[in-house]
């Protein structure tokens, strides 16, 4: 044991929350409480006593059992041996904790994070020589994590000063020294593959930078309609069976980031298990990889202990962050920060504070801002930029997006995909609803496309909101009176905007073509979407009646282009607009072969 | 340690005593109550202090006094016995015999909290099962390993659909050797025999094991029967290798109950005064069904969730269907039009369907005709709105065809038999027949090749 350890006695036990006699100790220390040694963390003081939330189940557990304190917060190992891996809401590792302990998970179970046998061929950066002086955070070397991450050694946030020595190339296990640096307070401290990081404590670096380009997702009203923005914000809030998980899922696959992290807080395990199952076979869009090289999981599912729901999110963030400082774009999807808000809520209720709304704590608000703020894109203290982008999603509960959660969100975050009942009622996937959902990074995003991929994004963006818009006009008329109320043109415009919902809008997850979208195949097919309607609209002014452009065959195949051409087959789509062009030439033609022969 | 007897019970009120002066006891203890008539009590301990105990009372607090109230700790969690012996028979909610037989005596004795499933020990659930029913086939599979409610309202007929699933249910490709634990929480004594009577006339009563407990028993109890329930099909499922269909009955009772625990605990209440645990409490009933890696057996769950006021927003059937893998949603408009099973399909949902569907487990079409019959209908139902604004006769000949298909889709797909077992080919044959009524080209969800082979006139 600790020498450093204090020891105490166990007073009250109330679900996982833990009353406990132990004297001097801090708040936010790790204790082992009991025979079991079940780990929790003290969350609040009163005289000799402490109360500590416990993130295990406490049966069992009875008043007079020992505790102790381990003089530390809850803190994450940080190394190479990461990605791939899937962890439970306090970083223990559920793979190793399956081989070793069977299908369930037993308690008091202390596994360290990172396997400590498993050697790495580390690189050191051959600029650094024995008596360089070093900033905090520096980085030392490299280590090839998996095939597709380069894992970038890095000093502790905490520990510059002068280098001492650096181990020369070769395999070193985590707990090898690889290093020896001599701090500020002129001591000298062992270097290895990794360190440890209080989950609770943002991970510092230089400076904030703006960020300058959206995360491209694959998913056209995401990208295209409500793009985000690397180190920016989203929150997914939707009813459920609106298709969160499949949101989150799709982003985690096709976005080009360069490393997803998901943290599973309060959902389903068989969600994670997909996870598990399928990403190791499926490949990085953008290198060819086994996505689970590039991807790791925090897990705790709704039926594990609900204060270690409540520490998942900062552990994946710290993690995330970690990446962030080696340079690298993350993307850290939270599943369901609601989860997370209710395990606040019913530590809360058990310490009898006083509720504000729908109980939840007074503090949930500032919570939620200190977590989504974590995200951003920064200057990094070893020299360039890493990103962390953070997407939580929101269950609200009915659906109903003016609970807490849900209204707290929506004034942290920039983009907002709100899921929709009607639309996945419909089968319209993804049911993000246009009407309700916003991006407040179109500038930021018009300038990547405007360079990138072509000079109308912007334009065209607003022109097919304007027909949705009025699309929710129109329809509503319809619904009072009829269709027969409305003129050709009006009718066309209907039609329009079916096109754009049932061509760019609907995305399939499941179709092999349609589930990623280029951003240059999103660009031409809701130009051609747009030229249908524009073509059409021209000749509804000439006099064409709507019944007979409503019969071209083209609109069924206008329809079925997005499956039809992968992201490659670019080519396709400007023949197939050319042949639309000449398919309502020929309309015209004959309209005007029409009215002369009429005249 | 805790042989002794204490007789220092300072409130009994709402299922809930506390007892004083007694020496440190486990949290999540079992608890022995004998009363003044020295009837026996089951209770379990639920907050535990260096003085003090609070212990909630399955049989309720009803007929009990302060003076010559026993208590004796047992020193052990709630826990039952199992055994392949359970099959055939019938216990209360805390796992006691209810059927004049003598208990399980086994040495296998498990917690009936269970403990979490490490989600790297589980498999993602992939087989088809059929149930015979075409909504559920057809556009809301279920497969082995899911947990799908039936989200229903009182008066519809969810006992009969339920009953009409689990003597229906198999495995297309396997023998179906399904072993089902039944468990009612609150139910009336006739739905209660309904079941009974449904298992012994399909002559499943040797391969199902129930725990009763009836809408006059205690309501404490109820918040122990689907752990009891469950780990009598964790047993069954990952020891003995069998495939369980859990059916939990009715769900909103249990919420009841527990919500009414909480208030007498005086437990900060959240919504429509449930506890803020309320969704954590069932993600642990629910969560315990599934599959795991290398084991041969599973858990499938079918909760009955009534909705209050037929209202799909309540925190009951909202906390389940964001926990559970989808919901089969029946419809109180279909069930007065006479149809049955009144499965509305549009907020139905199987989530787990994708995997389960297709060339390998049904037929390569499955997918991309439920696709095509979920629009056609949506679209279909929007029109029949509109006709009842502006009048059938002012639709278009397109609209009327949405009407006809409406019509259709309600008489003969939804629509069937209670002991009519439609294999998922009849059902995919039927939901083709309805899809011709639409000329080829309308149909988009679907592809050529399905389009070739499937939509000709006249039978083949």
């Amino acid at each position: 044991m600790n020498e450093n350890a204090r020891r105490g006695v166990v007073r009250e036990i109330n679900g996982p929350i833990v009353t406990i006699r132990l004297p001097g100790v801090r708040n936010g220390e790790q204790v082992r409480i009991g025979l079991l040694g079940l780990v929790g963390e003290a969350i609040a003081l009163n005289g000799d006593e402490a109360v500590i939330q416990v993130y295990e189940s406490t049966e069992g557990v009875r008043p007079g059992e020992p505790v102790e304190g381990l003089g530390r917060p809850l803190s994450v190992e940080l190394g190479p041996g990461l990605l791939g891996g899937i962890f439970d809401g306090v970083q223990r590792p559920l793979k190793e904790i399956f081989l070793s302990a069977g299908d369930h998970i037993p308690r008091g179970l202390a596994l360290p994070a990172l396997n400590r046998e498993k050697s790495w061929h580390f690189v050191p950066d051959t600029a650094l020589k024995s008596g360089a002086e070093l900033l905090p955070g520096s980085r030392l070397g490299r280590v090839q994590e998996t095939e597709s991450i380069e894992h970038r050694v890095l000093l502790p946030p905490e520990r510059g000063g002068t280098l001492l020595e650096l181990a020369p190339e070769g395999d070193y296990r985590l707990d090898d020294p690889i290093g020896r640096i001599r701090g500020a307070d002129g001591v000298s401290h062992k270097l290895k593959l990794y360190h440890h990081w209080p989950v609770r404590i943002p991970r510092p670096y230089l400076r904030r930078d703006n960020s300058i380009e959206p995360l491209i997702t694959g998913q056209r009203i995401m990208d295209t309609f409500f793009p985000l923005i690397k180190g920016g914000k989203a929150a997914v809030p939707g009813p459920f069976g609106a298709g969160k998980t499949v949101v989150q899922h799709q982003i985690a696959r096709w976005s080009n980031a360069d490393i997803v992290i998901f943290v599973g807080c309060g959902e389903r395990g068989n969600e994670l298990v997909d996870v598990l199952e399928t990403f190791p076979q499926l490949q990085d869009p953008h290198n060819g990889r086994s996505l689970m090289e590039r991807t790791l999981l925090v897990a705790n599912t709704s039926n594990m202990p609900v204060v270690a729901r409540e520490a998942s999110i900062y552990v994946g963030m710290t993690v995330a962050e970690y990446y962030r400082d080696q340079g690298y774009d993350v993307v850290l999807q939270a599943d369901s920060t609601s989860r997370w808000a209710e395990a606040l809520r019913e530590v809360s209720g058990r310490l009898g504070q006083m509720p504000v709304e729908d109980g939840y704590p007074a503090y949930l608000a500032s919570r939620l801002a200190a977590v989504y703020e974590r995200a951003g894109r920064v200057e990094i203290r070893g020299g360039g930029n890493g990103s962390v982008t953070l997407i939580g999603s929101v269950s609200p509960p009915g659906g109903d997006f003016s609970e807490p959660v849900t209204a707290h969100t929506k004034e942290i975050i920039q983009t907002f995909w709100a899921l929709s009942k009607e639309l996945a009622d419909a089968r319209h996937y993804p049911a993000i609803d246009w009407v309700n959902s916003f991006s407040g990074h179109i500038r930021v995003a018009a300038d990547w496309w405007h360079r990138k991929v072509g000079g109308k994004w912007e334009q065209r963006r607003a022109k097919a909101l304007a027909l949705l818009a009025q699309d929710v006009e129109l329809s509503r008329i319809v619904n009072l009176v009829g269709p027969e109320a409305l003129s050709d043109a009006q009718r066309w415009e209907l039609e329009g905007a079916a096109l754009i919902k049932e061509g760019v809008l609907q995305q399939s997850a499941l179709d092999p073509i349609d589930t990623f979208s280029s951003p240059e195949k999103q660009y031409l097919l809701l130009k051609m979407m747009l030229l249908i309607y524009q073509k059409g609209a021209d000749l509804i002014d000439l006099g064409v009646p709507v019944q007979e452009l409503m019969e071209l065959p083209m609109l069924a195949k206008a329809r079925r282009v997005k499956q039809l051409y992968n992201s490659e087959q670019t080519e396709k789509l400007r023949e197939l607009n050319e042949e639309f062009i000449q398919a309502f030439e020929d309309v015209r033609m004959e309209y005007a072969k029409f009215k002369e022969h009429r005249q | 340690m805790s042989a002794r007897e204490y007789r220092t019970v300072r409130s009994a009120r709402g299922g809930l005593l506390v007892v004083d002066g007694v020496p440190d006891i486990a949290f999540g203890d079992r608890v022995l109550i004998r009363d003044h008539r020295d009837r026996k009590r089951n209770g379990q301990v639920i907050r535990s202090a260096e003085n003090s105990v609070l212990i909630q009372v399955y049989e309720g607090t009803d007929d009990i006094d302060l003076e010559s109230t026993w208590v004796r700790f047992l020193d052990q969690p709630l826990e039952i016995s199992l055994s392949p012996e359970l099959l055939g028979r019938v216990f209360n909610g805390i796992g006691e015999p209810r059927d004049e037989r003598p208990p399980i005596v086994s040495n296998i004795r498990r917690n009936v909290n269970g403990s979490a499933i490490n989600p790297a020990a589980r498999t993602y659930p992939r087989k088809f099962i059929q149930t015979g029913v075409s909504t559920i086939d057809g556009l809301n599979s279920l497969v082995r390993g899911q947990k799908l409610p039936i989200f229903s309202g009182s008066g519809l007929p969810h006992n009969r659909l339920t009953a009409q699933i689990v003597r229906q249910a198999g495995l297309v490709d396997e023998e179906s050797s399904f072993s089902i634990v039944f468990a009612a929480m609150g139910v009336s004594h006739t739905d209660a025999r309904f079941f009974e009577e449904e298992f012994a006339s399909s002559g499943v009563l040797g391969n199902v094991v129930m725990f009763i407990n009836l809408a006059d028993d205690p309501p404490v109890e109820r918040l122990a029967v689907p752990r009891v329930a469950l780990t009598a099909a964790e047993y069954l499922a990952f020891d003995r290798d069998r495939h369980v269909l859990v059916v939990l009955t009715d769900m909103t009772n249990y919420a009841e109950a527990l919500r009414e625990v909480a208030t007498a605990k005086g437990d900060v209440p959240s919504r429509k005064g449930y506890p803020g645990y309320l969704y954590s409490d069932l993600a642990e009933i629910y969560e315990r069904s599934g599959r795991i890696r290398d084991r041969h057996g599973s858990i499938t769950l079918l909760p009955v969730v009534t909705m209050p006021s037929d209202d799909i927003t309540h925190p009951i059937p909202d906390l389940t269907g964001y926990i559970t893998e989808g919901q089969i949603v029946l419809s109180r408009e279909l069930h007065n039009q006479g149809i049955y099973p009144p499965v509305h399909i549009l907020p139905s949902l199987s989530r787990l369907m994708k995997d389960g569907i297709g060339r390998d487990d049904t037929r390569e079409d499955h997918p991309r005709v439920a696709s095509q019959l979920y629009a056609l209908y949506a679209r279909a139902l929007e029109t029949r709105n509109l006709a009842s604004i502006v009048g059938a006769d002012e639709l278009s000949a397109q609209d009327r065809g949405y009407l006809a298909f409406a019509e259709a889709f309600d008489r003969r797909f939804v629509s069937q038999e209670e002991d009519e077992d439609r294999s998922i080919i009849e059902t995919l044959n039927l939901a083709w027949d309805l899809l011709r009524m639409f000329p080829k080209e309308s149909l988009t969800r679907v592809n050529e090749a399905d389009l070739t082979k499937y939509h000709h006139s006249g039978k083949d």
